[in-house]
């Protein structure tokens, strides 16, 4: 590690920044220093979009490109990167000067899609990422997914969506990949990032090794992944962080892998890829990945720090809890792990020993013939943080529960299993009957709080509608639709 | 229908772009915060009060003072003229003085070299505050009698009576929530000193005008003293009519005490704590009707939560009365409106302005009837509909106005028709007979939405117009863009007259040193003021253009045509831009100012009778939803609107105008819930606790459609205002989750459905009203 300026690709070559507070943001970069004021700040929170811009990295040799918040991205972060705003976009694929607009930002002036505007450069990067991942025109669904983290409140969203299918009918063009892979190789010959200004340290190890080393020696430092939410730790309390560990460039710690040990996810996976993942090892998560915060909040964000943090409305916690997933912490050398629920301790408080990380999840291979389901209730659909996110993993042994794991957040201090009605349905027939008692045990087996996302009443309803559901999915369903994503109008 | 001129004029009617969207889609719109600062700019920020109703006792602010970056702090002690930002009543102080009204009132302001130092700076403050009694909901302050207005009883006939001779009679009350405007661009001024006691301020505001007396007040100088501009805003719906007075005064202060330009610019959760909102309502009624449903009597009791100052809350309490008929004729009626005093934020403009309220109250009245009645809603809401305007009987409101325009039973008969309205509900019903976990929900709303400032004196409007003598056209006039497209309209009204093409026709800021007396950009007037003032400009420039031509080629000024252009007469063709060039040198006036009022209307405030609007617009909508009754969550699966903007100016903002205006209006009813905690503080203040639609929500299956119609009033090239009207069409999507609950009650079941319908209501709901 040395001590060198921040090094990121942007606007055509490689920029070197130093003096910049570690948790300066990138977005108060753009637009206080760099005065690039296309990029908007709408909350400040990773919550609207307004200051959506699109970072690359080499991934597999390729250029991967994802939009990101800006306003809760700190600059260090970019270090080894390539940065994209809405600046960039009409210079893509076009000779300079024309003044001819990309294909996104076209499609959005021929649809009618912004009206005041101070979104739109936030949705034209978002569709700009979608653009260059996708050489054909995405799904409907597949679009809203993209467009999950970017709130408009002018047009009502329609010309948007209508916006994908006019850029795509005009003739396709492509970002300068090898020049942007090149400027990502030459400063990822730099060594790693050890990064002080303004009294505050920000340190990036490029490997496992070097991550722990780093953890010991400083054990008070902050471990910063996604920051998604240690950003409005700075942008909303506007607390002193001190020194930083940045783990986003431990490659090791992005590794996702399935053995027969299960499917072990590196803690530094960001949430994209970790669901990924965990749809393809377990389909059920499909629903909870698509309504998991939003787009740009899950390219940031790692599975690492969901669980890390400890929050009692963490969304992966309870169906990682009812897999029987088991926490891998690393200290120096040392690797030890324990089943997730036993992780946390109390609200906001974890096992983790000082100078400890948490260095992966893994998820167990499931029992033959278990059923999983897991489901988060909110006010809407996308970005939104649970009222109640419950999950259950349970398994019928000659139509008998032989095996039942549940877990919720939301509705106490920390994830928690609901130990009694696992018992109580153990070895019982799954039937009608079981679930209706099961329900009432489920009922008041939390007792949750009331706040402004719902109320405790409704909290310890829901959870034992959850199970309802859980057996109306799975057995109980007598042909009527039991799901709103299976209803369409009857037109 | 009379309909004159049929067909639109050339250049008008087209689907443009909005003026400004090549600059929105490459970020280069540029909004305050977006503006090259001067050199030396200093950053305000806001203390704010934690608690609802107390008495300063002390305010120490010398760590702020003593804070890095610090230039100048600021108490209400230090401001020199009137401290007071109220719009209507002089009760709205821009900083709090001895006493503090609100959770989130601002104390004191701190300018710093950095945004960053000012937040920072701003919470350093030692403030001891005496906690009084708060009250905090319409509830307890019409308990109370605690108003920022006197009550309003508006009523015709004997409703008392009405009501004990009517075959059936039903008492019923429903909650209907507030709502945060969340403009994406946040509150925002930047005060820049002039020479000689002047002041510049760029201020994001939908009213220049009045920002520019607010900030006179607070400075205690004479008006011509301050120039206030705006050139966009991101967002406004109401929230930067009168809200923007306190940023824009404070930061003027500032930049007075300190010599130095001076932006304020709130985080979005200061935003949120700080500004006003939509009104929220206690309705009560009590309807009296026959067997088919038809009104006989209604007593309707308007409870608002006003918040602590009157703001704007008594013209949005009048709309509210004067919408309480929505579409429906209403024979004998008593109407009480309360405006509550309330320790919270002061509530205040928000698109629709009191008339959603009203609306929401006889909506819920006749969806009441229909299902004590057991009878489709729309049945009862079509028999109740106002008569033919050409008749003698069942056209006149509450208020006095003859309604002239009404289209609302053919635009209701097409719209049912080309939704499928009829089949659909007979396939919902079979479906909802073998589902016993989702439930469909359909209904029909209809609106219609008077259209008019009720103070009848805002009702005018000025415009400039340059004719530059390269044939360039420069236009200024008092509204302000916020998105809505009204840059856009003007731009192609003005093109119009002098058959330019419009990019011939540039639009510039808004400012109060080129069209002075301005009226906020609000009440959907925008275009139907502005537009006409900025048509009477540019003709008055061209009958002087057409009596140049006219008068060389010895023939009538009327034979002189302005198109494609070109300027024409028999014998004679040349473009625009050399016939200018040459009037220039024939020493014609080639510039000038248009002014409009609007004609027909007046109201008289004690009786509230009149003819308060110049015209209706109507619209109506269908929307079909499920719901999963295990967890009350739901699914807006299919809308059709049919919506009435006369003739349209430009189709593709109307319809940006219907789709954005029914999607806010859904959030209103659905996702969007403000929760006050008990010490009156703000729960939701931000995206992340507040919901407003996201894409998602948006409806897999939306056909909007405009109703053919002209204008019967000469409006200009007879279209219609479309602001607000739009917002009430999502009453449509209240009223099916309501269908969907009643479905799972059973026949006859009123459910006690509160707005917003967030999933907790609606399971509270389907659970009789508790949890």
């Amino acid at each position: 590690m040395s001590q060198r300026p921040i090094h990121f690709y942007f606007r055509g070559a490689v920029r070197q920044l130093e003096g910049a507070a570690p948790s300066r943001t990138v977005l108060q970069y753009l637009r206080e220093d760099a005065h690039a004021t296309g990029t908007k700040e709408g909350c400040a929170e990773g919550d609207c979009g307004a200051c959506t811009v699109v970072l690359g990295e080499k991934v597999d040799g390729q250029l991967q490109l994802r939009a990101v918040n800006a306003c809760i991205q700190f600059v260090p972060t970019l270090d080894g990167k390539a940065l994209f705003t809405v600046e960039d976009l009409a210079a893509i694929g076009q000779p300079a000067g024309t003044g001819l607009l990309h294909p996104v930002q076209q499609g959005l002036v021929d649809r009618h899609a912004s009206q005041c505007g101070f979104c739109t450069p936030g949705f034209a990067m978002s569709l700009f990422a979608l653009y260059e991942n996708n050489p054909h025109c995405p799904s409907r669904s597949a679009v809203c997914d993209a467009l999950s983290g970017n709130l408009c409140r002018c047009t009502g969203y329609r010309p948007i969506l209508d916006a994908v299918p006019a850029a795509y009918a005009q003739e396709r063009v492509s970002l300068e990949r090898p020049a942007v892979l090149a400027a990502l190789d030459e400063m990822a010959a730099l060594p790693a990032l050890d990064y002080s200004a303004a009294g505050q340290r920000f340190i990036a190890p490029r490997s496992l090794t070097e991550l722990a080393a780093a953890r010991l020696a400083a054990p008070h430092a902050r471990l910063l992944a996604g920051s998604t939410d240690v950003g409005l730790w700075v942008t909303k309390q506007l607390r002193e962080l001190g020194d930083l560990i940045y783990v986003g460039a431990v490659p090791e710690l992005k590794t996702i892998r399935v053995d027969e040990k299960g499917l072990c996810i590196g803690a530094g996976a960001s949430l994209t890829d970790a669901f990924e993942a965990l749809i393809a090892f377990a389909p059920a998560w499909a629903e909870l990945a698509r309504r998991f915060a939003s787009a740009p909040v899950r390219n940031a964000g790692t599975l690492g720090g969901n669980v890390a943090n400890g929050s009692p409305i963490g969304d992966s916690m309870p169906g990682l809890i009812a897999l029987g997933a088991q926490i891998v912490l690393q200290q120096g050398d040392q690797t030890r792990r324990m089943p997730l629920e036993d992780f946390y301790l109390a609200y906001q408080k974890t096992a983790l020993a000082p100078g400890e990380f948490v260095q992966a999840v893994l998820i167990p291979p499931p029992p033959a013939g278990q059923l999983f389901r897991t489901w988060k209730v909110a006010k809407r659909e996308d970005q939104d943080i649970s009222a109640v996110c419950g999950a259950f993993a349970l398994t019928l042994t000659d139509g008998i529960v032989s095996r039942a794991r549940i877990a919720f957040g939301g509705v106490a201090a920390t994830p928690l299993r609901a130990r009694a009605t696992e018992s109580f349905l153990l070895d019982k027939p799954w039937c009608a009957a079981t679930v209706e008692a099961a329900m009432d045990v489920l009922e008041n087996e939390y007792t949750p709080l009331s706040d402004m996302r719902a109320s405790a009443a409704y909290r310890s309803q829901v959870t034992a509608s959850l199970l309802r559901r859980f057996w109306l999915e799975n057995g109980g369903a007598a042909g009527a639709p039991v799901r709103l994503a299976d209803v369409e109008t009857l037109a | 229908m009379n309909a004159p001129d049929r067909n639109p004029p050339p250049g008008i009617g087209a689907g443009l772009p909005h003026e400004s969207a090549h600059l929105h889609v490459a970020g280069k719109a540029s909004y305050i915060d977006d503006l090259p600062e001067l050199a030396g700019t200093l950053h305000a920020a806001l203390g704010l009060s934690t608690v609802a109703h107390g008495r300063i006792r002390a305010m120490d602010l010398s760590a702020v003072l003593a804070a890095p970056g610090v230039r100048a702090v600021i108490t209400a002690a230090d401001i020199p003229g009137v401290n007071d930002c109220g719009p209507v009543k002089h009760d709205d102080p821009i900083l709090a003085d001895c006493t503090v009204l609100f959770h989130g009132q601002p104390l004191f302001a701190v300018a710093a070299d950095s945004h960053d130092q000012a937040r920072r700076a701003a919470r350093l403050a030692k403030v001891v505050i005496e906690s009084l009694p708060a009250i905090l909901t319409a509830e307890a302050a019409a308990e109370a009698e605690s108003w920022v207005l006197p009550p309003v009883e508006v009523s015709r006939g004997d409703a008392e009576a009405a009501l004990t001779a009517a075959p059936h009679r039903l008492l019923g009350e429903v909650k209907l929530g507030g709502q945060e405007h969340f403009y994406l661009e946040g509150q925002v001024a930047c005060a820049i000193p002039k020479d000689d006691n002047t002041l510049h301020v760029l201020t994001s505001t939908q009213h220049p005008t009045e920002m520019q007396h607010m900030v006179a007040h607070a400075l205690g100088w004479r008006v011509h003293q301050v120039t206030t501009e705006c050139r966009r805003m991101g967002g406004g719906f109401g929230g930067k009519e009168s809200q923007s007075a306190q940023i824009a005064c404070v930061a003027a202060v500032l930049a007075v005490r300190t010599g130095r330009p001076v932006k304020l610019r709130l985080d979005r959760d200061d935003d949120m704590r700080i500004t006003g909102k939509r009104h929220d309502f206690t309705i009560q009624y009590e309807a009296g009707f026959d067997d088919d449903g038809l009104l006989k009597g209604l007593s309707l009791l308007l409870a608002s939560r006003c918040g602590f100052s009157a703001d704007l809350s008594g013209p949005v309490n009048d709309r509210a009365v004067f919408h309480a008929d929505n579409a429906y004729y209403l024979d004998a009626v008593a109407i009480r409106s309360l405006r509550g005093l309330t320790h919270t934020v002061s509530n205040t403009a928000f698109r629709g302005f009191g008339g959603p309220q009203g609306m929401f109250a006889i909506e819920s009245v006749i969806d009441d009837i229909a299902r004590h009645l057991q009878l489709d809603p729309l049945a009862v809401r079509q028999i109740n509909f106002y008569g033919d305007s050409h008749g003698e009987a069942r056209n006149t409101t509450h208020y006095g106005m003859k309604v002239e325009d009404n289209v609302i039973a053919p635009l209701v008969a097409q719209l049912a028709q080309d939704a499928d309205y009829a089949r659909r509900r007979d396939a919902i019903a079979a479906f909802n007979a073998a589902s016993p976990v989702i439930k469909r929900g359909l209904a029909l709303t209809p609106v219609k939405f008077g259209i008019s400032f009720t103070a009848t004196f805002y009702n005018q409007a000025g415009a400039l117009v340059h004719v530059y003598n390269d044939g360039t056209v420069l236009v200024s006039h008092g509204g302000t863009e916020m998105g809505q497209g009204l840059y856009t309209k003007i731009r192609q009204i003005v093109a119009h007259e002098f058959g330019l093409p419009v990019e011939d026709v540039r639009l510039s800021s808004t400012d109060t040193s080129r069209v002075p007396n301005t009226s906020a950009t609000a009440a959907s007037s925008g275009t139907d003021l502005n537009g006409k003032a900025a048509q009477a400009a540019c003709q008055a420039i061209r009958r002087r253009i057409a009596g140049f031509v006219a008068e060389r080629l010895g023939i009538a000024d009327e034979a002189v045509i302005f198109a494609g252009g070109l300027v024409s007469a028999p014998g004679f063709d040349a473009t625009f831009a050399a016939v200018v060039a040459d009037a220039y040198r024939a020493r014609i006036q080639l510039w000038d100012a248009g002014f409009y009022k609007t004609p027909k209307i007046h109201y008289d405030q004690a009786t509230m009778q009149g003819r308060p609007f110049y015209y209706f617009s109507y619209g109506a909508s269908v929307s079909e939803v499920a719901i999963d009754t295990l967890t009350g969550e739901y699914k807006v699966l299919r809308v059709d609107i049919l919506h009435d903007v006369g003739r349209s100016l430009n189709p593709a903002i109307d319809i940006g105008q219907i789709e954005g205006g029914f999607i806010q209006g859904m959030g209103w009813l659905t996702t969007e819930e403000l929760v006050y905690k008990a010490d009156g503080s703000l729960a939701t203040h931000a995206p992340s606790t507040y919901k407003i639609p996201a894409v998602s929500d948006l409806p897999p299956v939306f056909n909007v459609a405009l109703f053919d119609n002209a204008n019967v009033e000469d409006s200009i090239h007879r279209s219609k205002a479309v602001g607000e009207p739009p917002l009430m069409l999502a009453f449509s999507v209240f009223f099916a989750l309501r269908d969907a609950v009643a479905a799972a009650l059973g026949a006859g079941a009123r459910p006690s459905l509160d707005a917003p319908a967030t999933p907790e209501a609606i399971l509270k709901a389907l659970h009789g009203g508790t949890l």
